[in-house]
């Protein structure tokens, strides 16, 4: 999966007047995937670890439909519902519930089924009457819990969660792990990308390491992270402890 | 549990397995069944190419689907801009007056237009339509720019979001009608069996700024200049066409008009009748459809055939 993008070199004036106002534009190709292949069963759940920069959010948007690859197919079986940024069509002016419609129906769902979920969705964000204030309002650990309550009720055939959850004070981080749990005992599948090893360990029943755009390892999580701490030389007790949920 | 090199066994479409395959090597196309590219439970991604989506009617069945979605999105774009404000709702109907007042005051000093009765009836009725292409022009070039936290992060038809422009300018004009009738009544002019023509206008007028919000709103992906060229080609289009001047006022050399503006017979048509209650020939509604036809075909197929790409590009 390969980017061209062009960027603008500082002008210096010579160029300005010679190219007519625009500096000399220079074209990178950046190869953000190269030749990755797996297959991912129904009822796994798959983490993804790597540096930053390896790909994993490109990956995870290629799998979700938002970006075509520039080689290569990709077939996914069942509904995709992707949690890759907090609040995607949320409106900070509106208030909380109305919020819940707009996220809803971004994802795809219609009105009825999210005003069916509504109350479901609202007691679990345990956010009270801040539901009914604009969202300028809350605090950034309120727009998580409520962009993540929405993501996750919308009972997905495959969710796709993307580092999304370092906010969330403890007592969130417990009912989302628990919520994620319930997912899962619900055969669903799930892709997570995340750097808090903790998790992707204790969640995933597979794993793949990403660096620089290729595939470097596809297995159980012990044995990737395992081989992603060696990779990044850090001290694994320090890293495995961090938990996002 | 799968190897790294495994070549991936190929899955026909079977219901009962559901998960995610990806790979390098390129499948025969033609063996797989496609199925609605955002619905479904098969999707199948492959290489962006310029052309229209492979599952068309799938593609505006999820349009269609998905038609909720556009419809909050404009109420919540509208209210949220009215919120803070202290006239809140009313600047629906402050909008076009203030508007109709202004152009009334720029006619009158170069005292040339009020020579036609019932000028600012006939003012009015040209501005709230031109404003309808106004609006949707506008609004729709910075409609896939400006929601690029949505392309990048959800997949939907992006057609939903320069159709949400068009929405936000008919909602703007149902106040200014209230508005037109009220200045209408005011001055004399009696409510006229005409007034019915202009429904068909409108929705012929619709189908032309969905067309034009589409093509306008891909070119602002490419070319990112378009919306700062936009306001000086709209001036131009608007004193083109018969809202400060009435179509049977055009001098000999401004004729060409008549047939280069798209706008000029949605304009006068609207306007006679409203004002002077008169019935346009049979052939200007082949010309207005044509119009629309063509905005729409034209406009769709640039966007449709380029959608894919814009998440790149943003």
């Amino acid at each position: 999966m390969t980017y061209r993008t062009t960027f603008e070199k500082r002008p210096t004036l010579k160029d300005s007047l010679r190219r007519v106002g625009r500096g000399e534009r220079v074209v990178r190709e950046v190869e953000a995937l190269k030749d990755v292949s797996f297959d991912l069963p129904r009822s796994r759940v798959l983490g993804i670890v790597g540096n930053n920069g390896a790909g994993k959010t490109t990956l995870v948007r290629a799998i979700s439909g938002i970006l075509p690859p520039t080689e290569g197919r990709i077939e996914i079986r069942g509904r995709v519902s992707t949690l890759l940024a907090l609040g995607v069509g949320f409106n900070p002016k509106l208030s909380g519930y109305e919020n819940i419609m707009l996220g809803g129906l971004a994802v795809g769902y219609s009105r009825a089924e999210v005003e069916e979920k509504t109350d479901e969705i609202a007691e679990w964000t345990e956010l009270g009457d801040f539901l009914e204030m604009p969202m300028t309002t809350y605090s950034s650990g309120m727009s998580a819990r409520l962009a993540f309550a929405v993501a996750v009720h919308m009972e997905p055939d495959i969710l796709i969660v993307d580092e999304a959850l370092s906010t969330g004070d403890a007592s969130f981080k417990a009912k989302a792990h628990e919520k994620m749990n319930s997912l899962l005992a619900e055969a669903h599948t799930m892709v997570l990308v995340s750097h808090a090893l903790a998790t992707v360990e204790e969640l995933c029943t597979d794993a793949i390491w990403l660096e620089k755009g290729e595939l470097k390892m596809y297995g159980t999580p012990a044995e990737v992270i395992a081989a992603y701490n060696a990779s990044t030389g850090v001290d694994p007790a320090a890293v495995t402890t961090m938990q996002d949920f | 549990m799968l190897a790294q090199f495994r070549k991936p066994t190929y899955h026909r479409k079977c219901a009962s397995a559901r998960g995610v395959t990806v790979a390098k090597a390129a499948i025969d196309v033609k063996t797989v069944a496609d199925d609605d590219e955002f619905r479904g439970t098969f999707h199948v991604y492959e290489p962006y190419r310029a052309g229209l989506p492979r599952n068309f009617s799938g593609y505006l069945k999820e349009l269609w689907r998905r038609r909720e979605f556009m419809n909050e999105m404009t109420r919540a774009n509208v209210r949220a801009n009215q919120l803070d404000t202290l006239f809140g709702r009313l600047w629906n109907v402050i909008n076009p007056l203030l508007m109709g007042l202004v152009y009334l005051l720029l006619v009158l000093i170069l005292a040339r237009g009020a020579t036609i009765p019932h000028y600012f009836v006939y003012l009015l009725a040209g501005l709230f339509i031109f404003d309808v292409l106004e609006t949707s022009m506008s609004q729709g070039a910075k409609s896939v720019t400006s929601a690029g936290k949505m392309v990048t992060n959800t997949a939907f038809p992006k057609a939903l979001l320069p159709l949400s422009a068009v929405r936000g300018a008919l909602a703007e004009l149902w106040p200014s009608l209230i508005v037109l009738v009220v200045a209408a009544l005011a001055f004399g002019i009696r409510p006229q069996f005409t007034w019915v023509l202009a429904i068909p206008v409108l929705a012929l007028l619709t189908v032309f700024c969905a067309g034009m919000a589409m093509l306008l709103a891909t070119m602002q992906v490419y070319f990112r200049d378009t919306r700062s060229f936009l306001p000086y080609f709209m001036r131009l289009w608007f004193f083109a066409s018969p809202v400060l001047w009435a179509a049977d006022q055009l001098p000999k050399s401004g004729e060409f008009l008549r047939y280069i503006n798209p706008m000029f017979d949605f304009v006068a048509t609207w306007s006679n009748a409203i004002v002077y209650g008169e019935w346009p020939n049979p052939q200007v509604w082949l010309v207005m459809s044509g119009w629309a036809l063509l905005a729409l075909v034209l406009g769709g197929y640039v966007f449709l055939s380029r959608e894919r790409d814009f998440a790149v590009r943003i």
